[in-house]
């Protein structure tokens, strides 16, 4: 009895041989993504983008961006990129611009070596005449916590590596200053920077004083223990961790739309099955008629379900989506009717409600894991973040937090609410030409 | 019989929209297949203005296709139909026409009164209009008791009498009711019955799908006798019965005894055994007898023995060789 009742399962599910396939396919599928993404298969992780400002234009600051632009983890740039071939190139980044670079999301991290910094590239404190070091500014997007960690750490690499000579120059200099031939008096001074030296290891970095700092970070990338020094300083926002929640709240809440979208735009099929919707179909209503009426609806119950997350996400996480309703609602309508389109699209190309459980959680966590709704794209390699950008996901999460975590006036997030636009008019005229299956017999 | 020409389906209007006293309703020569399957084999018939036409056949004869093709949701090979002069699909045919399909074809979700609701809106009414077609509607189906409650809550005949008023909702001059009667008990069937006469008594005009005899009878003023996708009679009940029985009557009788002797008794009397039973066609009903002592005479015993005018069912066996519910 047991076996007929697994047997009459096993005929059921060989006859929705699509449903059969998909349910196979969804774990490869997966184990595939996961595996080039975190595997290394594919190109490996991304390289991080670096904005660099010498001011100093001295041999050590050169040795130190040749050191860096060596290390196969970052690429440097010191001027944007011309927006086409044709166009003029455009001037070197000064501190201001990639600092605004950085607040626009072109890097994760900018670099400013400061004038001045050749003379002193590598302190253990005040000079003789007390004047402190410059410091190298590390400008970095907090919503990015592994960026600015990478560079501080290779920075410091690079100084050990890429400037030998400023090294030795400078090892005898601080001998000189430090130990001064070993007389009493040089062992007194000597003694006497140590003391100083146990005691700002002691008590962390001091204001004014040339050892590496945070201004205002909560992360100290500098770090205790580097030789040169480094003023690390975030440009956008005060805490990684808000910077998170506004992130997953667009991530989290495109990711679900898309499932609650593929359902609502199931009804269709339900509707065909009971006959309602032929019989809708025989009244004055049209096939592109019935899925316009489909797709406000979807989109008014995306934009709502988007409104709720936002909302949850003011009142307990603090995200200011009253300071941003604007970049919300413009956000969260284009958003929505891309989503509504893509269910509806969905839909139309199934033919039963089995397939299209399979065939939109195969497309849409697909979508989601590539497209940054599990984890940011940063993280994956280049070629997984490029293919990412064929995602509605990518799109909407990138304008979210254009919104929310830099600021952007609307016409910022103009590219992204365009692309979802003509995703959400692409999809659903396709949706439209594979409903014709349901029109005439 | 009808036309097995097969004709294009002009583009333009089939006939003058403007003459309105056209006939309600004009099939000629309707062609329809699905692969290799021909559902609807040259069908051409016409519906006049305030009748109820059945289509009579088994499953599978093309009933449905045939009325799908007449509201324009399938496109036939060949042939044309027009509704008032107006082509199958056409706005002007949409509105003209109510369809009741098989399928309970509702929102389950919704009410019965937002139910006829929305396929009102989908009509094209509003307003006090809606509002007014949606009473009427739920008073004709003996339904506003229950008009707030939702389809999943109705019973089955419930369900099927809201069917039906969802598909007469904006007033159609011409309704086609495709088996409007399936799964229904016999107490909801007659109240489906008396729902169709009141339609017809405001000179709705109807064709009326079925495999029931019953129906055919009690509704139909015509009927078409429909078998693999043709009609193969057309006639008013009696028209039938005289067409294929004349005056005569027909005995059917169940006997015990040898199959041998049952079989050569039948060919005697030119009658046929169908399943067991022997039917015969007299002209008059006193040959009975002779009938009788002949079985007698052949060692078979009666069991039952009955004497009938033939009905639409014995027109169909006579027609087919088949039970019409086969």
């Amino acid at each position: 009895m047991i076996f007929s009742i697994a047997r009459t399962a096993l005929i059921a599910l060989r006859r929705d041989r699509a449903a059969l396939a998909l349910s196979f396919v969804l774990p490869l599928s997966f184990f595939t993504i996961f595996a080039v993404i975190f595997g290394g298969s594919g190109n490996g992780m991304s390289k991080i983008h670096v904005i660099l400002v010498d001011e100093d234009q001295s041999r050590a600051s050169r040795d130190l961006a040749a050191g860096l632009g060596r290390e196969g983890a970052i690429w440097i740039s010191t001027r944007p990129e011309p927006k086409n071939k044709s166009a003029p190139q455009q001037p070197d980044y000064t501190a201001a611009t990639a600092e605004a670079a950085v607040k626009a999301g072109d890097a994760p991290v900018a670099l400013i070596i400061p004038k001045g910094f050749g003379a002193h590239p590598i302190s253990f404190g005040p000079d003789n005449s007390g004047n402190a070091a410059p410091q190298i500014q590390l400008l970095n997007d907090s919503s990015d916590m592994i960026a600015p960690q990478m560079v501080a750490g290779l920075l410091q690499k690079a100084a050990m590596t890429a400037m030998p000579v400023d090294m030795a120059e400078l090892g005898m200099k601080y001998t000189g200053q430090f130990i001064g031939g070993l007389t009493p008096e040089q062992r007194k001074v000597m003694d006497a920077n140590l003391d100083r030296l146990r005691q700002i290891e002691k008590d962390g970095p001091q204001n004014g004083q040339a050892t590496p700092s945070s201004a205002t970070s909560s992360e100290p990338f500098g770090g205790g223990g580097g030789i040169i020094p480094v003023n690390s300083r975030a440009v956008l926002g005060d805490s990684s961790h808000h910077s998170m929640i506004s992130y997953y709240a667009a991530a989290i809440g495109v990711m679900f739309l898309m499932f609650t979208a593929s359902g609502a735009a199931g009804a269709l099929l339900d509707e065909q099955e009971s006959g309602a919707l032929e019989r809708v179909l025989a009244s004055r209503v049209t096939m592109t008629t019935l899925l316009a009426g489909k797709l406000l609806f979807n989109t008014l119950l995306a934009f709502l379900q988007l409104a709720v997350m936002f909302v949850w996400a003011q009142m307990i996480f603090k995200v200011d989506l009253v300071g941003h309703l604007g970049g919300f609602v413009v956000m969260g309508l284009s958003t929505a009717v891309a989503i509504a389109a893509f269910g509806i699209l969905l839909a139309s190309i199934c033919k039963t409600r089995a397939q299209l459980g399979a065939l939109s959680t195969l497309v849409i966590l697909m979508m989601s894991s590539i497209g940054g709704s599990m984890f940011p794209r940063y993280f994956m390699p280049e070629s997984i973040q490029k293919a990412g950008l064929f995602t509605i996901n990518a799109w909407a999460i990138d304008g979210f937090t254009k919104v929310f975590w830099r600021d952007l006036p609307i016409a910022e997030i103009l590219p992204q609410v365009g692309v979802l636009l003509a995703v959400a008019v692409v999809l659903f005229l396709i949706a439209r030409r594979a409903a014709r299956k349901w029109e005439f017999a | 019989m009808p036309s097995t020409e097969i004709k294009e389906i002009p583009s333009n209007e089939i006939a003058s929209p403007s003459d309105l006293s056209r006939t309600p309703l004009a099939v000629n020569a309707l062609v329809k297949r699905f692969g290799a399957l021909t559902a609807v084999d040259g069908i051409s018939l016409e519906l006049y203005a305030g009748e109820c036409l059945g289509l009579l056949g088994p499953n599978g004869a093309g009933k449905s296709t045939l009325i799908r093709a007449i509201v324009g949701r399938v496109i036939p090979e060949g042939g044309s139909v027009a509704i008032f002069g107006y082509k199958a699909g056409s706005t002007e045919a949409r509105e003209a026409l109510g369809w009741v399909p098989q399928e309970l074809a509702l929102y389950p979700r919704l009410s019965c009164r937002e139910n006829l609701g929305a396929f009102g809106r989908y009509h094209g009414l509003a307003g006090a209009k809606l509002r007014e077609a949606v009473a009427w509607c739920l008073k004709w189906a003996a339904l506003e008791d229950r008009a707030n409650d939702l389809v999943g809550q109705l019973s089955g005949g419930m369900k099927r009498r809201l069917n039906m008023a969802a598909g007469i909702l904006h007033r159609p001059k011409v309704v086609l009711m495709d088996e409007p009667t399936v799964g229904v008990d016999p107490q909801s069937r007659n109240r489906i019955f008396e729902m169709i006469e009141a339609l017809r008594a405001e000179g709705t005009s109807i064709i009326y799908t079925t495999h029931y005899m019953e129906e055919a009878e009690r509704l139909c003023d015509r009927v078409a006798i429909v078998d693999h996708g043709r009609i193969i009679a057309l006639g008013t009940n009696e028209e039938l019965v005289q067409r294929s029985f004349g005056s005569s009557n027909q005995v059917r009788a169940r006997l015990d005894g040898d199959s041998a002797a049952i079989s050569a008794w039948v060919e005697r009397h030119k009658g046929r055994l169908v399943e067991g039973t022997a039917e015969f066609t007299l002209e008059h009903p006193t040959q009975i007898a002779g009938l009788l002592e002949d079985a007698a005479n052949s060692g078979l015993a009666l069991v039952d023995v009955s004497l009938r005018r033939p009905n639409l069912e014995s027109v169909f066996l006579h027609l087919t060789g088949r039970e019409l519910r086969d």
